[in-house]
């Protein structure tokens, strides 16, 4: 893909630079879904627009990356554009400097696409509040990831499930959907009440307070959670009168099925890659509620102790 | 028991993809082109996406004298040459563990009680449940021996479905019979073993996300159902064309013919899915309804001779490359009148059709491979232009793309830049595009987690096959008495009858 350099810009200017690279190019960019925003520092930009990039294979958006710099001095918006190489959407870094850096909502806001669902990710450090962000707000779809971040990071999943909002999800929580879905199967066979269990996972593990919570309120009986070596997650244990049924991953790869009367089985349970992750999330874009009543658990256990 | 809810599953959490219960699947046909390519790379990619069952397992039955290892080998290099997902040491080990092979031919009742102790084997060591699947990847003919040879080894028969009872499915696939006579037959020996809820027919197309998307545009959207009928439909053009010719399927072909192999199942279903009225829901019944009261509405026209055309290909020149004609592919008599292209004209007699012809053409090396449904839309009623500035403009179309580049096009009349007022066809493209890539299951997969689900609504049921061939039967008697098919060069589209055959209605085909 060839990008174009757009030095001292503006949104008019990067709109007329879609339209003429998608002329250039014959006309690739069609079909486009939505907008993604990204938000990221600008030593995680590249990382980020090349997840976003094959998330939006299967979704294909126009991607926006943006980079906040210092916001003191004369504004200044640079940008780079590209569309194209085999790929189905358009995609714009766009780095601002000095005063516009408070206004980088009146940058964006020209180049959403008309009518098409606005989703925004923050690859690292969200803001502590994202429905309130003024960026956060142009979006229908807000995704943190509160494994990601750099500041306060042990609190960073409370922070954000406080400050819940609907159409707010955090990457965290995707991550989870396999594990869900093999303990959904695990009750699917064998028909039985939990009367408690537990959840091993390394120390900062957003996705384990995650887990617990949702156990505890689905299944109505406490749950520990439990500090092994990792990575990630490592043991999930539903205790029934028959005996408990256990997912156990040491390795981050292959996990163990072991349940009550029959025999152990492995099964593949491969933690995620962000591009996989990201495009679960562009999936849907209506309320997630089952991540709702997940945040409200976790805030209030967390308020409890 | 039943009274159990799991508190896990909650219909407002959507993420939560379905994952099959404790099941395993019995293939017969371990060496077939259809198990190789198609079902094992399925399975695969079914486990590393995780929506098979812990303890799944996969039992091959064939007449080789192979040990399990010899049976994973072969699902290894299949799964390596044809899955669409990335091998994955641990999902392969995960599945592996599951492989068991039973060696026999299909009278064989040893090899049958074999089976049936692999299958018990299986409920113990890997808790299947007693949930089996039996995937006949074999010509029909076989059909009979094994159903009833399951039957008498006591393999067929699961528990009550009411009470949370072992299943027990059988999967079949094209040809369902080569006329009615057998289709019926065919249906019968299936049905004599198996209730009809738990036979599932596998036509991949509508495992298809485009086949799918037909019901989505039509019924989730307000701007194209209006005109969707004989007011705004001139007529409809359903084409799958091959690129290719037989290749090493003499066997199979010659004697079947491009009408049973394809428009009989494929075409047929795809004009019911564009034809049918509006379910009352997404359910098998509700589906099975509307497709078949279009079914059971299609008329033939009078004249068979004047509105159908068949052809078989002779040699020529295809896409650059020199190839040979049908006839003298290796395993195909000199004097062979099977056709490799068919077109046949098909009325829709309900009120949303009347005098709207649908054509159906299917044929193998023409001239690209494609698969689409046109529907040809009326002039505009009145033009207040001059004639020479419409000179240029044909019927506006809507053309859904099945494959490949699967997607959606509209043609419409638009101006032609500069001053004259003058108006010619420009086209409006949507592609799914990078939509289809590993993220989206391949027909296959879809349709083995719905058998493994018992999921009926993407199976044509008995009565649509055999409504099916109703509509085709006459159409072959009247051509079995016809001789030899006109013969159309390679890489063309097709004999000149099938133009002439709409040239008579004042159309033409679509260069797809």
């Amino acid at each position: 893909m060839t990008m174009i350099e757009l030095v001292d810009t503006t949104s008019s200017k990067i709109a007329a630079e879609f339209v003429n690279a998608r002329k250039r190019a014959g006309s690739p960019a069609m079909g486009m879904v939505m907008t993604l925003l990204i938000v990221v520092p600008d030593e995680d930009a590249e990382k980020a627009m090349e997840a976003a990039q094959r998330a939006s294979r299967e979704h294909p958006s126009r991607v926006l990356g943006v980079i906040l710099g210092d916001a003191r001095g004369k504004g200044r918006v640079n940008a780079q554009v590209g569309s194209g190489g085999g790929w189905g959407g358009e995609i714009a870094l766009i780095r601002l400097k000095g005063e516009v850096v408070k206004h980088a909502e009146s940058v964006v806001l020209p180049l959403l696409l008309p009518d098409s669902p606005v989703a925004i990710w923050w690859p690292t450090d969200p803001p502590a509040d994202p429905a309130a962000d003024p960026l956060g707000a142009l979006a229908r779809r807000r995704i943190t990831d509160s494994a990601a971040v750099g500041r306060a990071r042990s609190r960073a999943i409370f922070t954000q499930c406080a400050a819940y909002a609907a159409g707010n999800t955090d990457l965290s929580w995707t991550r989870l959907t396999p594990w869900r879905a093999l303990l959904a199967a695990a009750l699917d066979q064998h028909q039985l009440r939990v009367t408690g269990g537990c959840v091993a996972a390394e120390r900062f593990s957003p996705s384990a307070e995650l887990l617990v919570a949702w156990l505890s309120w689905r299944l109505k009986v406490p749950f520990e959670r439990t500090v092994s070596e990792g990575p990630g997650i490592t043991e999930v244990r539903m205790d029934t009168r028959e005996g408990p049924i256990a997912i156990s991953r040491a390795d981050g790869r292959l996990a163990t099925f072991s349940s009550p009367g029959r025999p152990d089985r492995p099964v593949a349970l491969k933690r995620r890659e962000v591009p996989s992750l990201l495009a679960e999330e562009l999936r849907r874009l209506d309320e997630d509620d089952t991540y709702a009543a997940v945040a409200k658990q976790l805030v209030k256990k967390k308020v409890g102790t | 028991m039943t009274s159990y809810t799991n508190p896990l599953r909650d219909p407002q959490d959507r993420r939560l993809p379905r994952i099959a219960g404790p099941c395993g699947m019995v293939l017969f046909g371990v060496t077939g082109d259809l198990s190789r390519k198609k079902v094992m790379p399925a399975i695969y990619d079914l486990a590393n996406r995780g929506l098979l069952p812990p303890g799944f397992s996969l039992v091959g039955f064939a007449r080789r004298d192979w040990a399990n290892q010899d049976f994973a080998q072969i699902v290894h290099d299949s799964v390596k040459q044809h899955a669409r997902t990335p091998f994955r040491e641990e999902v392969w080990r995960q599945l592996a563990e599951g492989f068991r092979f039973v060696q026999g031919d299909f009278d064989d009742d040893r090899a049958f009680e074999q089976l049936r102790l692999t299958l018990d084997e299986l409920d113990l060591e890997r808790g299947t449940g007693g949930n089996f699947a039996f995937y006949l990847a074999i010509p029909p003919g076989f059909f009979g021996t094994v159903v009833g040879q399951l039957e008498e080894h006591g393999l067929s028969k699961g528990g009550d479905p009411a009470s949370g009872g072992p299943w027990r499915r059988v999967v079949v696939e094209k040809p369902f019979g080569h006329d009615l006579q057998s289709a019926r037959e065919l249906n019968a020996t299936l049905d004599g073993v198996f209730p009809p809820e738990s036979v599932f027919r596998i036509d991949h197309y509508l495992g298809k996300e485009t086949v799918q998307n037909i019901l989505a545009m039509r019924f989730a959207n307000n701007m194209f159902e209006p005109i969707w009928n004989s007011n705004y439909v001139d007529h409809v053009q359903i084409t799958m064309a091959e690129d290719i010719g037989i290749g090493g399927r003499a066997g199979y072909y010659d004697g079947i013919g491009a009408a049973r192999d394809v428009i009989q199942n494929h075409l047929l279903q795809l004009m019911a899915l564009v034809a049918m009225e509006e379910p009352t829901s997404f359910t098998a019944d509700a589906l099975a309804t509307e497709k078949q009261k279009v079914l059971a509405s299609v008329v033939l026209p009078q004249r068979l001779d004047l509105t159908t055309a068949r052809g078989q290909y002779a040699a020529g020149w295809a896409g650059g490359e020199k190839v040979i004609g049908f006839t003298d592919e290796e395993g195909i008599r000199k004097t062979s009148t099977t056709e490799t292209f068919a077109a046949i004209t098909l009325h829709v007699e309900t009120r949303r059709w009347a005098g709207v012809p649908f054509y159906l053409r299917t044929g193998k090396r023409l001239g690209r491979r494609v698969t689409e449904v046109a529907v040809v839309f009326k002039r505009a009623p009145h033009l207040p232009f001059s004639e020479t500035a419409t000179e240029e403009l044909t019927q506006n179309a809507l053309v859904i793309r099945v494959q490949p580049d699967e997607g959606m096009t509209m043609r419409f009349g638009s101006k032609v830049p500069g001053t004259a007022m003058e108006i010619r066809d420009v086209n409006m493209d949507f592609a799914y595009g990078g939509s289809f890539t590993e993220a989206s299951a391949e027909a296959y997969e879809r349709l083995i987690l719905d058998v493994l689900l018992g999921d009926p609504p993407l199976f044509p049921r008995r009565e649509e096959v055999e409504l099916s061939w109703r509509i085709l039967d006459p159409i072959l008697d009247h051509w079995a008495d016809k001789g030899r098919p006109e013969p159309y060069a390679s890489g063309t589209w097709g004999p000149e009858s099938a133009d002439a055959m709409l040239a008579r209605d004042d159309r033409t085909w679509r260069r797809p």
